[in-house]
């Protein structure tokens, strides 16, 4: 088990690095660097553009540099942490994400979980009940789910919100907690406000998830080794637990190598909707005004977050699956 | 001659189903999906209301009227009375606005006085068919020229939403088939690499592929898109969006071929006609190709409304399609805030829109690729 | 059958037992009225060919039917102790204690296919001590030691360490040996055996069969052992139920049966086996060596060493390790062998469906020059290709689903431009008259054959090239005992007429004793013995032949030779 870990952390040497690559060709690919970006709202703004002024700038922030030149600088000092400057923001770019990335990653595994807590039961009834009207209705509900995209179920909720509870659904934080040092209230509060996002960003995830536990299990279901330990005497219950649904589980773990991407994904685009201090509204703002390194910083530690995801998957159908861990 | 088969194995008389084809069992199996005809039925409507959209909408969408901001939708009443008693014709009853007295405040109120009469097939605002066609018949629309309707209300500028959804499928749901035609066609050219050079070629496509999976696709169509320049041509940012989408939609597809090829390579019928002399290419698409058509359809079907969504996601964030371009995620972006929700709900039916195309495409995806392979997963 | 020749009253009496499978626009009547009795100490089998309602009636015993069947009628009358009153199992509800308590503990099962039978992902240990646990008959502990004992009895060799793996990791035999244990945990007073050595290899199946006698006798069980295998019965059983389509046509004791079989169908059954059995009249004789056909020298076959850091091991083909042998003209020759002897890869070989790696296959043509068929290039491949045609086992997958069965045959008159249009349509008619079939269901598509048509319609595709040689690779394997004689004696009958030439790859010796001049013994890729027929079936020289002779079951049930008790 041990060597099948390091093979696997191995293996993830070269993806982290590609996608170093990527994140770093993606933010490069803008036309124009900062400084024309600058140049050019300062010319909307009516002031004129200094040339050597812009020259000193690129030559500042070393804009001027070839290209892996300027990779090979940026990735050093992510190594050792520093991810550089933002400058629509006029500080290191490590002291505007720290939270964000960190209330992204609290709110993507906790959707995770959750996902995976109601998606199982309901996956399994659903099977096992097949002609049941309550699997007709997961069913149903299940298609609606992956039809409705988040950020239109996130609008549907503001405005029952407001229009019935007149409550504001956005943010992570009441007012008096938003920018407050981290306590146990904080944390409270964070709890409180959570669920709606996060019943937003699980649904489509839950949704398809569903539909896999439902057709691993029904699969199983039909396996003779179920007709075995029923020959043994097992009660229903146990032999259900016991064999298909244990079985039917690792297919079911290995979907957190793709879920947990869309759930990252998701977040970004409903924290926008929804105005979360998590990494999207930032990234988005970063992204149009080519505030290089923070967009890049956002887009490596997201990417790097679902990669490793794609590890932990591996690891634990490995842990549960002996024919993997064999090989 | 030699011996018949005799006693249990006696051919049977010829029944119907004996000689029907692959194809049309395919067919029949689907038939037998109820929900999967519905859905087909749906998508065949919305494809043919994008494809005649100047005529399906009432109105030219960017007809505006700063008289009729926010103008709240009418519903379609079959039974009309007047002078001479009751008739059986659709009608809407009409608002003006009214100011309050106490605040000043203009609201819309009901004129229950004079129902505006609405036909089938009217003239209306003269457009282009397909920009080549003059043309002014609608195919609903108020009797009178002149007089307004709003089924589903009208936006910040006094225009129909009921026209701009119709325009605006022809965006989305174009987007949603181009994509996919991007997507099948990388697909087709990687999966079909990796299935026939194998070895060394296929390591890499199959590591390619699992590297995009990994990665969380909306950020990365955000740093796509936003590195667009901004003075792009409609058209142009059209196909790139496109092109955006599918470059990341086309791992599954490509997964799919190669998943069902190499299954079918080994397939002892292939190797039959291979035996029997047939050609490479003969049996790439007499023998296999046929095999993976439906799959592949189910496939495709099955990605489209990820397509659709997508395409929805960013124009929503305003980095994909633009005003004045008109698409479905471009309308949502007027519903962004509470405020504009609030006062004007129904400016979130577009979303409405999306919801019911993406769960017909998926009923007809599922009911097709339950037909193709009845006994699989 | 005669029950006052037992002094035991039965353990288990079946009256008018009918389970059917209520379909939507049928009823299917799997099992309809079958009785029969079982008795401590002695084997009942039930033989029928697919379909004919045996497996789902041991499967009713339990009451494990799967949906939609159902036990409509009948009594399963089970006795727990000689004197005690007999239950119904039948009454009982299938999901309740009552029947759970019986399962495992008073009759146990084994199945078909180890593989599939044992789950993937728990510790052979563990599955074997779980229905101990289940029944409360002992603790985790004590129940996991018992499984080691277990696997001791059931022949495993180091049973401690034997339980802490996991089914993957053990051989076919091993699986069925271990299944054989977990349903012998609880010393159950039945035990059914469900077709248990189908899926094993002959010399595998003779051990196993030897242990489910050893064991029955050892510990006075009574068996219910279900087989399509007239050989199998002869060997094992005690007494014989024959099933036809749901019905039971005939019930003897075995000794009887075979001497003195009553019903039209076991007739057939006991013909069609006893003619291609191994006690049957002379084996075909060697031919008059015609004019050599083929010329194989030394072909090898291996694959390099596979597994790198970043690809996963693949289990690679059997490989070849130096085959050499001639076929003559109108000769027959069998090819026999285990699972993964090498036999399927070397007929892959010489049609060049794989590349030999080292070797040489010379090939004489119709026009008398001779090729390398190892060496030809893909059009010189092609033409080779109208000359040796083959047949593949499964009648199913052969056949592209797609096209209509005139098309399948057409395919390589049109491919290869021989025939078109009408003349085609003709040419199709005449090779499905010339194989047995009527000439006008060229329109129809496979899904509309039985399996034994489908490979009718194969074997006319094969033909349709007018082919010289034509390789057969277990062309009869999936077919019931019945249809196997026929086409069998369809080939038979062609060869002359058409100036064929067999090679026959079987792993059935009786099959191709009765189909084959020559045979050629294989045994992990190399040929051990190669020489006539009859030589071979009745002076087998070598020891890996002797042993695989010995290991067939003779349907002759005065000769066990692989059981004696």
């Amino acid at each position: 088990m041990g060597r099948f870990i390091a093979r696997r952390l191995m293996g993830m040497v070269p993806f982290i690095l590609l996608v170093s690559i990527t994140v770093f060709l993606l933010i490069k690919l803008a036309p124009g660097d900062f400084a024309s970006n600058y140049a050019a709202s300062l010319a909307a703004s009516g002031e004129t553009v200094d040339d050597s002024m812009l020259a000193d700038m690129r030559q500042r922030y070393g804009l001027d540099q070839p290209l892996i030149v300027q990779y090979w600088d940026w990735m050093r000092g992510v190594l050792q942490g520093d991810f550089g400057y933002s400058f629509q923001w006029q500080q290191p770019v490590v002291s505007l994400i720290g939270e964000r990335i960190g209330l992204t990653l609290v709110l993507s595994v906790s959707t995770l979980l959750f996902t995976w807590a109601v998606a199982l039961p309901i996956g399994v009834y659903s099977a096992v009940r097949r002609y049941s009207v309550g699997a007709y209705l997961v069913t149903l509900i299940g298609f609606v789910g992956l039809a409705i995209p988040g950020f239109l179920m996130a609008l549907i909720l503001m405005f029952v919100g407001v229009s019935v509870f007149h409550t504001d659904v956005g943010g992570l934080f009441s007012a008096p907690y938003a920018n407050a040092p981290w306590s146990w209230a904080r944390v409270v509060d964070l709890a409180q406000h959570m669920w709606v996002p996060m019943v937003i960003l699980g649904t489509s995830g839950a949704a398809s998830l569903i539909r896999i536990m439902r057709a691993n299990l029904l699969d199983q279901l039909n396996q003779p080794y179920v007709d075995t330990a029923r020959a043994k005497g097992l009660s229903e219950f146990t032999l259900l637990v016991r064999y298909p649904i244990r079985v039917a589980l690792n297919p079911f773990v290995s979907t957190l190598g793709f879920i947990l991407p869309q759930l990252v994904s998701g977040s970004v685009i409903i924290s926008i909707v929804l105005n979360l201090p998590t990494a999207g509204p930032l990234l988005l703002q970063a992204l149009l005004g080519q505030d290089q390194y923070l967009a890049g910083a956002f887009l490596l530690l997201l990417c790097s977050l679902t990669v490793l995801g794609t590890l932990i998957s591996d690891i634990l159908l490995a842990l549960l699956d002996p024919r993997i861990r064999y090989q | 001659m030699s011996t018949q088969t005799s006693g249990a194995d006696a051919i049977r008389p010829a029944r119907a189903l004996d000689t029907a084809s692959e194809a049309r069992l395919v067919w029949l199996r689907f038939g037998r999906h109820k929900l999967a005809v519905l859905g087909l039925a749906i998508v065949a409507l919305l494809y043919l209301m994008a494809i005649f959209a100047e005529m399906a909408a009432p109105f030219d969408p960017d007809h505006s009227n700063a008289r009729l901001v926010f103008h709240p939708p009418q519903a379609i009443h079959l039974i009309d009375h007047d002078d001479d008693g009751w008739h059986l014709r659709p009608t809407v009853i009409p608002y003006r606005l009214a100011r309050d007295k106490v605040t000043l405040a203009a609201t819309y109120v009901q004129d229950g006085e004079h129902h505006t009469r609405l036909r089938f097939f009217v003239h209306g605002d003269p457009y282009r068919l397909w920009t080549l066609i003059p043309m002014d018949i609608h195919l609903i629309g108020p009797a009178e020229p002149g007089q307004t309707m709003f089924l589903f209300g009208a936006d910040r500028q006094g225009r129909d939403v009921l026209s701009r959804i119709i325009y605006g499928a022809r965006a989305s749901l174009s987007i949603g088939l181009l994509g996919v035609a991007n997507s099948l066609l990388l697909g087709i050219v990687f999966g079909g690499l990796s299935g026939y050079f194998g070895g060394r070629v296929d390591w890499f496509v199959q590591r390619t592929i699992e590297f995009i999976i990994s990665l969380p696709t909306i950020p990365i169509w955000l740093a796509l898109a936003a590195a667009l320049p901004k003075d792009m041509s409609p058209l142009v940012k059209y196909f790139c969006i496109t092109v955006i989408i599918s470059l990341i939609g086309w791992t599954e597809l490509a997964r799919v071929v190669r998943g069902r090829f190499l299954a079918l390579r080994s397939e002892s019928f292939v190797t039959a006609a291979m035996l029997d002399g047939c050609s490479r290419r003969r049996i790439i698409f007499r023998h296999m190709l046929p095999a993976l058509t439906s799959h592949i359809i189910a496939s495709v079907t099955l990605a489209i409304p990820a397509m659709i969504l997508a395409e929805t996601a960013l124009s929503f964030l305003g980095v994909g399609l633009q005003p004045p371009a008109i698409s479905w995620g471009a309308l949502l972006k007027e519903a962004q805030n509470v405020e504009s929700i609030a006062a004007a709900p129904w400016l979130l039916l577009p979303g409405a829109a999306v919801a019911l195309t993406v769960l017909a495409l998926n009923f007809l995806g599922d009911g097709l690729r339950d037909a193709a392979d009845p006994h699989g997963h | 059958m005669d029950t006052d020749q037992h002094d035991t009253p039965p353990v288990l009496e079946v009256r008018g037992l009918s389970t059917h499978f209520l379909l939507r626009a049928m009823t299917l009547k799997a099992v309809d009225d079958v009785s029969f009795t079982l008795h401590p100490g002695r084997i009942l089998c039930i033989v029928g060919e697919s379909g004919s309602g045996k497996s789902i009636t041991a499967r009713s015993l339990l009451q494990i039917v799967s949906p939609p069947g159902r036990i409509v009628a009948g009594q399963v009358l089970y006795r727990a102790t000689p004197d005690a009153a007999p239950v119904d199992i039948a009454q009982l509800p299938a999901r309740g204690p009552a029947m759970r308590a019986l399962r495992g503990h008073d009759i146990a099962m084994v199945f078909q296919e180890p593989m599939t039978s044992l789950s993937p992902i728990h510790k052979i240990g563990w599955q074997i001590a779980e229905g101990l646990v289940a029944h409360g008959m002992m603790t985790r502990k004590q129940a996991l030691a018992r499984a080691v004992d277990l696997l001791r009895q059931v022949e495993i060799p180091n049973p401690e360490q034997a339980a802490e793996k996991f089914p993957f990791e053990f051989s076919g035999g091993m699986r069925q040996r271990a299944m054989i244990a977990m349903a012998l945990a609880c010393n159950p007073r039945v035990l059914i055996a469900d077709e248990p050595t189908t899926a094993l290899d002959v010399t595998t199946q003779a051990e196993i069969l030897r242990l489910i006698r050893r064991l029955q006798v050892e510990q006075g069980l009574a068996v219910l052992f279900i087989t399509h295998d007239m050989g199998v019965v002869a060997q094992i059983a005690d007494d014989v139920l024959v099933m036809y389509h749901g019905r039971v046509v005939e019930a003897a004791p075995v000794s009887d049966l075979f001497a003195n079989p009553r019903h039209s169908y076991t007739i057939r059954l006991l013909e069609a086996a006893q003619k291609l059995g191994m006690a049957a009249p002379p084996a075909r004789a060697a031919v008059q060596p015609g004019p050599r056909l083929l010329e194989v020298r030394d072909v090898m076959l291996t694959y390099p060493a596979q597994g790198s850091l970043f690809r996963k091991t693949v289990q690679p083909a059997p490989t070849l390790q130096g085959i050499s042998f001639d076929l003559h003209e109108g000769e027959n020759l069998g090819i026999v062998g285990e699972s993964g002897s090498g036999k399927t890869t070397l007929g892959n070989c010489i049609i060049r469906v794989l590349q030999p790696s080292a070797g040489s296959i010379r090939y004489t043509r119709r026009d008398g020059t001779v090729e390398d068929l190892a060496a030809l290039d893909r059009d010189a491949l092609r033409a080779a290709r109208r000359e040796i045609r083959m047949i593949v086992q499964d009648p199913f997958a052969s056949l592209n689903p797609r096209m209509t069965v005139e098309q399948c045959i057409g395919e390589p008159l049109l491919v290869n431009g021989i025939l078109q249009g009408q003349a085609l349509r003709d040419r199709v008619a005449q090779l499905l008259t010339m194989v047995g079939l009527p000439g006008d269901i060229g329109s129809r598509y496979p899904h509309a054959f039985s399996g034994g048509q489908r490979q009718r319609i194969v074997i006319a595709r094969a033909l349709a090239l007018d082919p010289r040689l034509i390789i057969a690779d277990e062309a009869t394997s999936a077919l019931d005992v019945t249809l196997r004689g026929q086409i069998l004696d369809l080939l038979l009958e062609l060869q002359p007429r058409l100036g064929l030439s067999f090679l026959f790859i079987s792993h059935d010796l009786g099959v191709i004793r009765y189909f084959c001049n020559r045979v050629a013994v294989m045994h992990r890729g190399r040929i051990v013995e190669i020489g006539p027929t009859e030589q071979i079936c009745t002076a087998p020289r070598e020891a890996y032949t002797q042993r695989l002779l010995a290991a067939v079951p003779e349907a002759t049930p005065q000769r066990r030779t692989l059981v004696s008790v």
